[in-house]
């Protein structure tokens, strides 16, 4: 296959990914937008293998089939509830081959010059290196550039992804913790970095580049340690842009148009996430990066009054007895397993002739949109399954909300007290239907740690339990 | 120490303070209890019941005064009554301590303590003892009994071989715990119900209760109950002229008017006027119950019943309660042991008057030959206070100028950042080689189309969104692929390994969306 075929492909490839990410808008065209990006990932492998300069074909056939099979296993065999953790570990993947990647570009450079010096001749390369060989001595200065750029991202995104992943699975635990110094070690591995960096245009061999990676690696273990788990939206999302930008960098390195395309569409993707997520935490990017909650400026509002405890005929009986219902599932939810039995409370109430729908708030669960594609899986249509701004202005409507493990997303602290750490956050207004029953474990706080005044409210009755016991007891009672 | 009960002097008076069963009760606290011989007997209780439940029975008002340490009463008691009080006495029962000065005085002289049952406070802790709650309610659900009395028809519609029936329209003015009891009393007799309050807030406790709230369109934002301990404010003669007008309105096709509209400390409003009587049909029936305070109807005669020149039925009993004199007595007598409880906090017999407490302090108008009355508020709010909305309305053209102004802000953010991106771009154009530069194009191009597309993602695909920018990000393969023909062995080994992490990436990140987003369905 000539160059020119080859860039035909890539052409093709890239209006296909941006017509796969284009067809997310709504649910059914994102079924056929899926098979667009598919199409696009195959033609574009297709055409690097047949391409020019490509060897050791056994090699790569081998090693296409086993990842091939590996990564429909995976997709194969996760819960949905697991999806935030597995989006963590791939980032993570991505993060390690653009290190690789980098690495090696570093060191064909380096046989390159070694054979330019042992004055061998440079005709017999192929492919990349012979791509290499032909650079001037500016353009190879601005690809070490970019190689230190794709390495660096890539080893924040690997280490990163492996910590996020690891609190997402639960593995690791879940609360911010700091090594001593904070954020000034970060600010200092950075500047190390840079001066390893610098050291390194200036040929200081490949250790430098190796100890970057080191360094890197750090950074990225250190900045997601210290962000706790109601913050894992936005990590997600944003070392999903990471290992956009690390692919892109890959491309400037590989003069290779389609990476670079495709990972500045990655990039912008997951930085928008992430700028979405932090506005509906109405909280700074940098905050959120930084670790903990903003400084409150002063004492939090006194909570008067106390909860009070129903059980599961109380919950059934004004159930029964209410025409809309408005459910709020999170985090909760998905750590119960609860969604299939919420689905089959929500056919029994349908089938009632009830109106029940869902509202789910950005930064419910652990990922951007995870709720919904929880409700998905446990077969909830989608169009009952509503967001906070279309919902919230039909609470004083609604009969009966039932707040299915979330607490932050649902505390009105974040309007009226002005001293709360959540002050100003856009929460679902579900304290201004009839009833509220807030299904929960105990009388703990949520991950803020802060007091929710919605339990204490006249119209709020809490439904202690185990989610998923706690909707499957009121399964008979509903008639 | 001893709680005694004398009978009610007071003319038509059937209430009794204590029951055989709240005599049990107080009992338990360690306390003895006495009774006046006959003064249940109207209340349907009888001495026997009494001797029975373990209460002394004392012949006369006199000897019962002398004996106990404390007297429990209904009505404020008499200035007889007051004189027979002796120092450190303690007397519980309706006082009215605004209206009877004289009284209070003469109380206050003796040293007696006096607890006044309409003076606790209306806070969640003391509605056990709220006992102007508990003779609203069966004043409200007794004004639509002697409403229905009165009333020549069904309240139910009814259609039967003999003909049919239409409901009966009932309207009650005032949704205090008298009107809601009537509401639910009318509705469940099955009449249609119409409600007005002045408080809109409480248009959803009317509506819970299956009457239709009158709205009144009226700018003026009435004040908050909850300034006010719940009870509605005056309201001012635009809004008075308004409501009139509405009444006005209703009056021809309402068969039955139940007035409880009461204002702390001031004559009771004048609400359905002359006019208004005179538009109703014959037969209707109006039930008055501020008659006490001067009614809420023009033609309201205190404790008669009239009938108007067109045949309209006017009620203005002042004694609802003592009508129902059993059930009355019952809650009356279980608010005083209450009160008792509240002042016992030992279950010993003996009376701790803790004047720090914010119920009892509230209720108590003389002690240790004080006038403690009025009290001071409360320590906690009896209703929380509703936020204020404060959205103005914007003319047009503060609205125009608004959306201008933001126009202006947006255009200037854009070209700023335009401009600020082209000064970016040219300083890397000039240093840069033009092999850099083509791929730069690309890698901004992209970021923008990037930018565009990625804003219409709806919300809830932002999982398969990520599933599938994962899978694409698998796109480093390529560099992978690039690099594995290269002779030198750790880059193969290096470029391999990324090889397979890559497709392990873009396999199971598509594979994963797919299976995601075939799950979400229609309903």
């Amino acid at each position: 296959m000539s160059i020119g075929i080859v860039s035909a492909a890539y052409i093709a490839a890239a209006v296909l990914f941006i017509l796969s990410l284009g067809g997310l808008s709504n649910q059914e065209n994102a079924k056929r937008a899926v098979w667009y990006g598919i199409a696009g990932m195959g033609l574009a492998i297709l055409a690097t293998v047949f391409g020019p300069g490509i060897g050791n074909w056994l090699i790569i056939l081998v090693m296409l089939g086993i990842g091939s099979y590996l990564g429909y296993m995976v997709a194969g065999k996760v819960e949905m509830t697991e999806m935030p953790q597995l989006v963590a570990a791939l980032h993570s993947f991505v993060g390690l081959a653009a290190v690789f990647i980098g690495l090696n570009a570093d060191l064909e450079l380096g046989s390159i010059n070694a054979m330019r010096e042992a004055g061998e001749s440079l005709e017999s390369l192929a492919g990349f290196s012979a791509a290499l060989a032909k650079k001037t001595g500016v353009e190879i200065a601005i690809m070490k550039v970019e190689v230190f750029l794709g390495v660096f991202i890539g080893a924040v995104t690997f280490t990163g992804s492996i910590v996020a992943f690891g609190k997402l699975a639960g593995k690791l635990d879940g609360k911010p913790k700091k090594l001593p110094g904070g954020h000034m070690l970060n600010a200092s591995a950075l500047a190390l970095s840079l001066v390893l960096g610098i050291m390194y245009f200036n040929g200081a061999g490949v250790w430098t580049i190796l100890a970057v990676i080191v360094i890197a690696g750090f950074i990225g273990y250190h900045l997601i340690m210290g962000i706790g788990g109601a913050d894992m939206p936005v990590v997600v999302s944003m070392l999903n842009s990471y290992s956009g930008w690390a692919a892109a960098a890959i491309g400037f390195t590989l003069g290779n148009d389609l990476l670079i395309v495709t990972g500045a569409l990655v990039g912008s993707s997951g930085a928008i996430l992430s700028y979405i997520m932090c506005k509906a935490m109405n909280r700074k990017f940098v905050s959120v990066i930084l670790g903990g909650f903003g400084g409150s400026t002063g004492p939090a509002m006194e909570v008067e009054g106390e909860q009070i405890s129903i059980d599961a005929d109380g919950v059934a009986a004004a159930l029964n007895d209410a025409d809309s219902i408005v459910i709020i599932p999170g985090y909760g939810m998905a750590v119960a397993q609860a969604q299939q039995s919420v689905s089959e409370l929500v056919r029994k109430l349908r089938a009632a002739d009830k109106e029940v729908r869902f509202a789910i708030h950005p930064v419910a669960g652990r990922l951007p949109g995870h709720m919904n594609v929880l409700l998905a899986e446990a077969r909830v249509p989608y169009d009952i399954v509503m967001e906070m701004d279309e919902i919230n202005g039909d609470f004083p409507k609604t009969d009966v909300a039932i707040v299915i493990g979330s607490n932050d997303i649902v505390n009105p602290a974040a309007q009226d007290d002005p001293n709360s750490p959540i002050a100003g956050m856009p929460v679902l207004e579900c304290w201004k239907a009839k009833q509220v029953f807030v299904s929960k474990r105990g009388q703990g706080t949520g991950y803020s740690g802060i007091e929710n005044p919605l339990f204490y409210k006249e119209n709020t009755r809490m439904f202690y339990g185990d989610a998923k016991a706690s909707v499957d007891s009121l399964l008979p009672k509903i008639d | 120490m001893k709680i005694g009960v004398p009978k009610e002097i007071f003319e038509g008076e059937a209430r009794v303070a204590m029951t055989p069963d709240s005599a049990t009760q107080l009992q338990k606290l360690g306390y003895d209890c006495a009774i006046e011989t006959g003064a249940g007997a109207l209340a349907g209780f009888s001495d026997a019941t009494y001797e029975a439940a373990g209460v002394e029975i004392i012949k006369t008002p006199a000897a019962l005064f002398k004996a106990v340490d404390i007297v429990a009463k209904v009505r404020p008691p008499s200035e007889t009554e007051t004189k027979r009080l002796k120092a450190g006495q303690t007397l519980i029962s309706f006082f009215w301590p605004g209206q009877n000065e004289a009284l209070m005085e003469l109380a206050r002289s003796k040293g007696a303590n006096v607890i006044a049952m309409d003076m606790v406070p209306r806070i969640s802790r003391a509605q056990k003892m709220d006992a102007l709650s508990s003779m609203a309610n069966i004043a409200g659900y007794r004004a639509v009994i002697e409403a229905g009395n009165n009333f020549g028809r069904f309240f139910t519609g009814q259609v039967t071989a003999a003909g049919k029936v239409p409901p009966a329209k009932v309207l009650i003015v005032g949704a205090g715990v008298a009107g809601l009891a009537a509401i639910g009393t009318a509705t469940s007799l099955g009449a249609i119900t119409y409600a007005f309050d002045v408080r809109p807030e409480v248009a959803e406790q009317i509506e819970s209760m299956g009457a239709e709230f009158v709205f009144l369109e009226f700018d003026e934002q009435q004040q908050d109950g909850a300034a006010t301990g719940g009870y509605a404010a005056p309201s001012s003669p635009e809004f008075r002229e308004k409501q009139l007008a509405k009444f006005r309105e209703l009056a021809p096709e309402i068969d039955i008017v139940i007035t409880t509209a009461l204002i702390p400390g001031r004559d009771a409003p004048k609400l359905w006027l002359e006019d208004m009587v005179a538009a109703m049909k014959p037969g209707s029936v109006v039930v008055d119950l501020a008659a006490e305070k001067g009614g809420n109807c023009d033609l309201t005669v205190m404790d008669q019943k009239i009938v108007s020149d067109n045949g309209v039925t006017i009620i203005g009993y002042t004694d609802f309660p003592s009508r129902m004199a059993a059930q009355a007595s019952t809650l009356y007598s279980n608010n005083v042991r209450h009160m008792m409880s509240d002042l016992t906090p030992e279950k010993d017999g003996q009376v701790a008057h803790n004047m720090e407490d914010d119920v009892i302090r509230g209720a108590t108008v003389t002690y240790a030959k004080e006038i403690t009355f009025p009290p001071p508020p409360p320590k906690i709010r009896a209703i929380a206070v509703q936020k204020k909305e404060v959205v103005k309305e914007l003319t047009a053209e503060e609205k125009r100028a608004a959306e201008v102004a933001a126009f202006k802000k947006t255009t200037k953010q854009q070209v700023g950042l335009l401009v600020g991106g082209a000064v970016l771009m040219l300083i890397v154009g000039a240093f840069a080689p033009a092999s850099f530069m083509q791929h730069f194009i690309v890698f901004v191009l992209a970021c923008f189309i990037g930018f565009q597309v990625i804003w219409n993602v709806s919300h809830a695909l932002h999982t398969p969104l990520m599933a599938v920018t994962n899978a694409i990000s698998g796109i480093v393969v390529l560099g992978a692929l690039l690099q594995i023909g290269s002779g030198n062995w750790l880059v193969v080994v290096l470029a391999s390994i990324s090889v397979l992490i890559a497709t392990i990436n873009v396999v199971g990140g598509f594979l994963v969306t797919r299976r995601m987003l075939a799950m979400f369905q229609k309903s």
